[in-house]
C-alpha cells in the first residue's frame, strides 16, 4: 500500500495560524524564501510518524508565539483521521479516528522518512545521530521497533540512575539488565535485518546514487548479539560502568559505518555533496526495500535537498521518487528547483507576512 | 482569578489532587456536592473522617483494613501457603472480586523504579522476604505489570526468593495496576496459566 497523506490542517503550529492542505498523492513540492514556513509543514508531516518529528521538538516549541495557546494538526492519512495536539503547557496528545492512541500506533499507518539539512553533519559528528538515523530506517521495517528501545531505554535509565547512586544491590542490576539483554536482543537483531535490506536494496537498484556499504560497529568489543550474551557482558561490565557512572556496553553504543563502495573510502571523509548523495542513496534505497518486501510506499520529507544537487541530479532524484510512487514533500526556495518534476507534483507556495505563514496550491512551474 | 470563597478554594484544590481530576472537573464536583448537601456532602465528610480514623494499613500485608491485621491475613482458612504479589490495594480487590485466589496477598505499593528514588525498601519487599521464610510460603505468585518498572520488579523478587516456587501471571495479559480494569475470567485465566521463573 502507498501511503498517502490527503489532508493536512495545522491550527496555531509554529508559524502556521491556520493552514489547510489537500493532496492527490502526488509529490509535493514547497517553495518560498528562507523563513517562510516550508520546513514547519514539513515537521507537521513528520509528526504523523512515531517521536518527537524532524525537530526533535518539545510539545510546547510547536506551539505558536507570541500567543502560546497550544497547537492542534489534523491529519487524513492512509484514510485515517489522526489528531495530536498540545494544549498549553500540556504533554502532546494523540487520536486516531476519534480514538486515543499511542504514538507507537502511527507507526502501523504510515511510514515517514526524511533528510533535513541538520543531517548533512551526519556522517562527521558523534554516533548518537547516525545510530538514530539507522533506527528510524529499522523502524520502517519493524514497527516493534520503537517499543524494544524504548524498553531498553527505560531500563538502561534506571541503571545508570543506580551508577550514579552508587547503589551496591546485584539483585536490582541483575533485573535491569535481563530486561536491557531481552530488549537488547531486539534491537541488535532488527538493526542486522533492516541492514541487510538496505544492502540488497542498494544492489539491486537502477539509480543515480552512490552505492553505500553500511555495517554496524560497537567501541572497545563485538557487540554480544543475544539476550543472555548480553545479559552477562552487563553483569560483567559494572565495575567499568560504575567507575564512568553509565552504561559502557550495549546497542546504545553502536556506530554505524558507511563506505562509498564504488571508491572504498568512508562517508567522513567523503566531500560534503558525497555525504548528501549518500544519504539520498540510503533514504531512497530504504523506500525501495519498503515498497518491495513489505509492500509499503513510504512518505518521504526532502528538505532542502533539491537545491544541493545539480539539474542532472535533481531530475534523476524526481525520476526515481515517481518511479517508486511515493508521496514525497520537497521544499526549495524557488519553483524553478522543481521544473524537471512538471505535471508529475503538486506545487504548494508557501509566503510569510506579518509573521504568519500563508500556503497556496499553485499550478506546476 | 478565583470567583469561589476561600474555604471552598481550598476544598476544589484538595480534590483537583484526586486521580482522574483536575481543577475544572473539580469545580464542578465541589459545585455538585454543594448542591446536594444533605444527601452528598455532609455524608461523605462524614465518611471520609471515619475512614481517616479507622482505616489503616495491614501490617502484614499491605492491605486496608480495620485492625493492625486485615480481614484476609487474619483468616487462616487462607493460609494455603500461596502468596499472590500485588502493587496496589486495587489490584488485590481486583483478585478478590473474580474469587479464584484462595491464598493470602502481598501489596508492594509500587513497583521499583531508581528514577523516582523508589528502592526495595520503599516497596515492603524486605518484609515479603521475611513472610516467606516465616510462613511457610511454598508460590509467591507475582501478579505486577508488563511495563519495564513492573518487570524489574518481577525479576527482583524472583532473584530475592531462591528457596521456593516463584510464578508471574501468564504473559499478555496486563496486569499491575490494570488488574483493576480486567474482567473476572480474564484474571482466573491468567491465574491458571501461571508459568514459573
Ligand atoms: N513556535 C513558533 N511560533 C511562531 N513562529 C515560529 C515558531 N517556531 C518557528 N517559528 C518561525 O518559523 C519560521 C521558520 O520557518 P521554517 O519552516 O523553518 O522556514 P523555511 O520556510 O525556511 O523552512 C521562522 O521565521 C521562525 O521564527
Ligand atoms: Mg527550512
Ligand atoms: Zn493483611
Amino acid at each position: 500500500m502507498t501511503a498517502v497523506l490527503s489532508r493536512l490542517a495545522l491550527s496555531h503550529f509554529r508559524s502556521h495560524r491556520r493552514t489547510v492542505l489537500d493532496f492527490d498523492g502526488r509529490p509535493v513540492a514547497m517553495w518560498g524564501p528562507n523563513g517562510a514556513g516550508k520546513t514547519n509543514l514539513a515537521e507537521a508531516v513528520s509528526l504523523l510518524s512515531p517521536g518527537r518529528g524532524l525537530r526533535r521538538a518539545a510539545a510546547e516549541d510547536l506551539v505558536r508565539r507570541p500567543e502560546a495557546l497550544g497547537w492542534k494538526i489534523v491529519a487524513t492519512l492512509a484514510g485515517h483521521e489522526v489528531e495530536t495536539w498540545a494544549e498549553a503547557g500540556q504533554a502532546r496528545a494523540l487520536r486516531v479516528d476519534g480514538k486515543a492512541a499511542t504514538q507507537t500506533s502511527l507507526a502501523a499507518l504510515a511510514r515517514v522518512l526524511w533528510l533535513v539539512p541538520s543531517m548533512d553533519r551526519l556522517w562527521i559528528e558523534g554516533a548518537e545521530g547516525r545510530r538514530r538515523f539507522l533506527d528510524r530506517m529499522t523502524l520502517s521495517f519493524f514497527p516493534g521497533h520503537a517499543e524494544a528501545a524504548l524498553d531498553y531505554e527505560r531500563a538502561m535509565r534506571e541503571r545508570n540512575r543506580l551508577l550514579k547512586d552508587m547503589v551496591r544491590d546485584a539483585h536490582w542490576y541483575g533485573a535491569l539488565e535481563a530486561q536491557m539483554g531481552a530488549a537488547g536482543e531486539a534491537i541488535v537483531r532488527n538493526r542486522a535485518a533492516a541492514i541487510a535490506r538496505l544492502a540488497y536494496a542498494v544492489a539491486n537498484a537502477d539509480t543515480a546514487f552512490p552505492a553505500p556499504d553500511l555495517s554496524l560497529t560497537h567501541p572497545d568489543r563485538d557487540l554480544p548479539q543475544d539476550a543472555a550474551a548480553l545479559t552477562a557482558a552487563l553483569a560483567e561490565s559494572r565495575p567499568r560502568d560504575l567507575a564512568a557512572g553509565r552504561t559502557l556496553v550495549g546497542p546504545h553504543r553502536a556506530d554505524l559505518d558507511a563506505v562509498w563502495a564504488a571508491k572504498g573510502v568512508a562517508a567522513r571523509d567523503c566531500s560534503t555533496g558525497e555525504q548528501k548523495a549518500l544519504l539520498i542513496s540510503l533514504i531512497l534505497a530504504n523506500a525501495r526495500a519498503l515498497a518491495a518486501v513489505e509492500g509499503e510506499v513510504p512518505i518521504l520529507i526532502l528538505d532542502e535537498v533539491s537545491a544541493h544537487l545539480d539539474a542532472q541530479r535533481r531530475a534523476r532524484l524526481y525520476d526515481e521518487i515517481v518511479a517508486l510512487g511515493a508521496q514525497a514533500f520537497l521544499t526549495g526556495t524557488g519553483p524553478e528547483l522543481f521544473e524537471e518534476l512538471g505535471a508529475r507534483a503538486q506545487y504548494v507556495e508557501v509566503a510569510e507576512e506579518g509573521g504568519v505563514s500563508i500556503a497556496t496550491e499553485r499550478p506546476a512551474p | 482569578m478565583s470567583a469561589a470563597p476561600e474555604s471552598l478554594e481550598r476544598l476544589i484544590e484538595l480534590m483537583a489532587r484526586l486521580p482522574g481530576l483536575g481543577p475544572r472537573s473539580a469545580r464542578r464536583a465541589v459545585l455538585h456536592l454543594l448542591g446536594k448537601r444533605g444527601q452528598l456532602l455532609l455524608p461523605l465528610a462524614e465518611a471520609m473522617r471515619d475512614a481517616g480514623q479507622n482505616v489503616r494499613d495491614c501490617v502484614i500485608c499491605g492491605n486496608v483494613g480495620l485492625a493492625d491485621e486485615c480481614a484476609i491475613c487474619a483468616d487462616e482458612r487462607r493460609a494455603n501457603g500461596q502468596i499472590c504479589v500485588v502493587e496496589e490495594v486495587s489490584d488485590l480487590w481486583a483478585m478478590e472480586r473474580a474469587g479464584v485466589f484462595k491464598g493470602r496477598y502481598h501489596v508492594l505499593g509500587g513497583t521499583l523504579s531508581a528514577l523516582d528514588a523508589i528502592g526495595p525498601d520503599e516497596l515492603r519487599i524486605p518484609r515479603l522476604v521475611d513472610r516467606v521464610a516465616s510462613e511457610g510460603v511454598t508460590e509467591v505468585i507475582l501478579a505486577l505489570g508488563a511495563t519495564v518498572d513492573g518487570q524489574t520488579t518481577t525479576h527482583y523478587i524472583a532473584d530475592r526468593l531462591p528457596d521456593v516456587t516463584v510464578t508471574s501471571l501468564a504473559q499478555g495479559v496486563p496486569v499491575g495496576g490494570e488488574l483493576d480494569y480486567l474482567d473476572e475470567g480474564t484474571i482466573s485465566a491468567a491465574l491458571k496459566a501461571r508459568r514459573g521463573l
